[in-house]
């Protein structure tokens, strides 16, 4: 099922150690993934009328390292104008708060479950390495395309999809249709 | 009723807190069904474990069926929940993009914030990366901003673009989900060696009930315009009554000139009224087609004061009633509608002129020799020049709800 390979990096006897004093939990059923993530979804637009998303909250936080660091560059910028201009906070923002709660989220799930490691995932055929430059070049991707689309996965294919917009049910057939018309290609370096 | 006003229930930070919890599920949720992981990620790509497919498509029908749910049992507004506005060509282009980014890097941005969260290092690689992607993007836009912004459909729901009940998509896309289900267990039977029998039998018993549950949303429907002033007219027949929301021509001549907002005038008269006068910027938009002007009203910002008009108040009022059931905010009528709006700002050589001795209540009361449309001093008169009087009750209400998308 899944591949976990230790990285290289870190040292054998400290993994046997964390391995023999906790087993990784199983996954749950992804029906059952799906019903509770659609609860938490529906939760979301019910209470707030807002949706999840991920992107969005890392472009803030992007923005505001920009802010500090070239501030009259993003006030000349209307794009990040809009979100940083003159005394405004890119991080006063919900979509900051999502993802806040998200990495916390994750880690605490992680960690109830026995899955919070020191890991890199990747392919039996593949060094640590390339795994690791690979996803950098995939998120650099991923993240220019989420901002061009006006979302990721989680604020157009889930959140969109689920109002039945027609933009983000395009998109979700897109983004499927662009990993598998690219899926051949990489078969070695996952498989 | 839902979606509520999480700021001013709960002030600033109180607001943020919620966003927090919900962020907080979100990741947890994610974390459970095995998204942190980049294996388990890329197999959907090749048919060996569909868990992306059936998690994403599970939770999209789920969501789905409540939001229309609720919403058909008068619990839900749904023109307060956002809904992404479509732009199909960057949609399609960010799409593609995406795709190849998450087959190239093995997540997408908020599974790869949880593989982070849980220290998986190719994770905070993707991290990096998205940061540095989007970077790119803030720098770069600027230099095809035309085509970012092009193909603008606005809120477009599937039921609007089939012209369909949304009952009807809701149970055509809980089937399609079913379906996708069904072959996605097929696929991972022929390529990754799976057991469809290993799979839990109460997924048998969800699927019924989620047919059920679409199946109802669509006997129930969704409520009509008239359902929707009913419920909310005991409320809003006082605002009428009290003229708490009919403005002095002074005040609306006060709104267009204030810099922090921006006003939407909608003149539902008849098209001949319409060209003989109008002020400068009203936007045609007879009664009988008001209703259709909606998604873009929900489209504008959030310090937009919208005044509705007619040659008196009858119609205006029937307008305003319209808005208000759809829940467009700030809106308000022109007091005495275009009539007095003349009786104000235009010059007395018109008035003496074209004054028409007896008019029929709600018809205009000057009738030029010409369709003089907005090229009339009246059309857009200077509040410098006349002194006037009047209680201002534009109440500016942050907009309920929706602030402006799932990834903002």
């Amino acid at each position: 099922m899944t591949t976990q390979t230790p990285s290289r990096r870190f040292p054998r006897q400290a993994e046997a150690h964390v391995a023999a004093r906790r087993e990784a939990k199983p996954y749950i059923n992804p029906y059952l993934g799906g019903i509770l993530l659609g609860i938490v979804l529906f939760a979301a637009l019910f209470i707030t009328g807002n949706g999840l998303g991920a992107s969005g909250g890392i472009n803030r936080i992007v923005v505001f390292v920009q802010d500090l660091i070239a501030p009259t560059h993003v006030d000349r910028t209307a794009y990040l104008t809009s979100m940083a201009g003159g005394d405004l906070n890119p991080l006063d923002n919900w979509i900051v708060f999502i993802t806040l709660g998200t990495l916390l989220g994750g880690f605490v799930s992680g960690w109830a479950n026995h899955r919070v490691k020191v890991e890199t995932n990747r392919g039996p055929q593949v060094s640590v390495r390339l795994r690791w430059v690979m996803a950098f070049i995939g998120g650099a991707i991923m993240g220019y395309g989420a901002r061009l689309a006006r979302g990721c996965t989680s604020g157009q294919a889930l959140s969109g999809g689920s109002v039945l917009s027609v933009g983000s049910w395009t998109i979700m057939f897109a983004i499927f249709g662009g990993g598998y018309a690219l899926a051949y290609f990489l078969r070695r370096f996952w498989n | 009723m839902a979606p509520y006003a999480i700021t001013e229930l709960f002030g600033h930070w109180g607001a943020n807190a919620v966003y927090v919890l919900i962020g907080f599920a979100f990741g947890a949720v994610l974390e459970m069904s095995g998204f942190g992981n980049s294996m388990k990620l890329a197999a959907q790509f090749y048919l060996k474990e569909m868990t992306v497919l059936k998690v994403m498509f599970t939770a999209i029908v789920v969501a789905m069926l409540l939001i229309f749910l609720t919403s058909a049992a008068g619990l839900l507004d749904f023109n307060l929940v956002w809904v992404p506005p479509t732009y199909l060509w960057p949609g399609i282009a960010g799409g593609l993009l995406m795709g190849v980014g998450f087959i190239i890097g093995g997540f997408c941005p908020g599974t790869s914030l949880v593989s982070a969260a849980t220290l998986k290092i190719d994770g905070i690689f993707f991290v990096l990366g998205a940061s540095f992607g989007i970077f790119l993007f803030g720098e770069t836009i600027q230099f095809y901003d035309g085509f970012f912004n092009s193909s603008n459909l606005g809120r477009l729901i599937l039921p609007d673009l089939f012209g369909v009940d949304a009952g009807v998509v809701v149970i055509a896309v809980t089937l399609m989900a079913l379906v996708m289900f069904w072959g996605a267990e097929q696929l991972e039977r022929i390529f990754g060696h799976k057991d469809p029998k290993a799979a839990p039998r109460w997924r048998y018993g969800a699927a019924g009930a989620a047919l059920a549950v679409a199946l109802a949303v669509l006997i129930l429907g969704q409520p009509t315009a008239e359902q929707r002033w009913q419920r909310i007219a005991a409320e809003k027949q006082l605002l009428l009554d009290q003229r708490a929301v009919q403005i002095h021509p002074g005040e609306l001549l006060s709104l267009i000139e204030d810099p922090h907002l921006q006003v939407v005038m909608l003149d539902v008269r008849t098209e001949t009224d319409y060209n003989l006068f109008h002020i400068l910027d009203a936007r045609h938009a007879p009664l009988s087609a008001v209703a259709e002007v909606i998604p873009e009203l929900h489209d504008q910002p959030a310090n937009t004061v919208f005044v509705v008009m007619s040659n008196d108040e009858v119609a205006a009022t029937e307008a305003w009633k319209v808005l208000a059931a759809e829940s467009v905010p700030n809106t308000y009528i022109l007091e005495g509608g275009v009539n007095r709006w003349l009786d104000v700002f235009a010059n007395e050589e018109f008035r003496a002129e074209y004054q028409k001795a007896s008019a029929q209540p709600d018809q205009l009361r000057y009738i030029p020799n010409a369709a003089l449309g907005s090229r009339l001093p009246a059309a857009e008169p200077n509040a410098g020049q006349v002194e006037l009087e009047f209680i201002p009750k534009v109440q500016l209400e942050m907009k309920r709800g929706p602030s402006g998308g799932g990834c903002g």
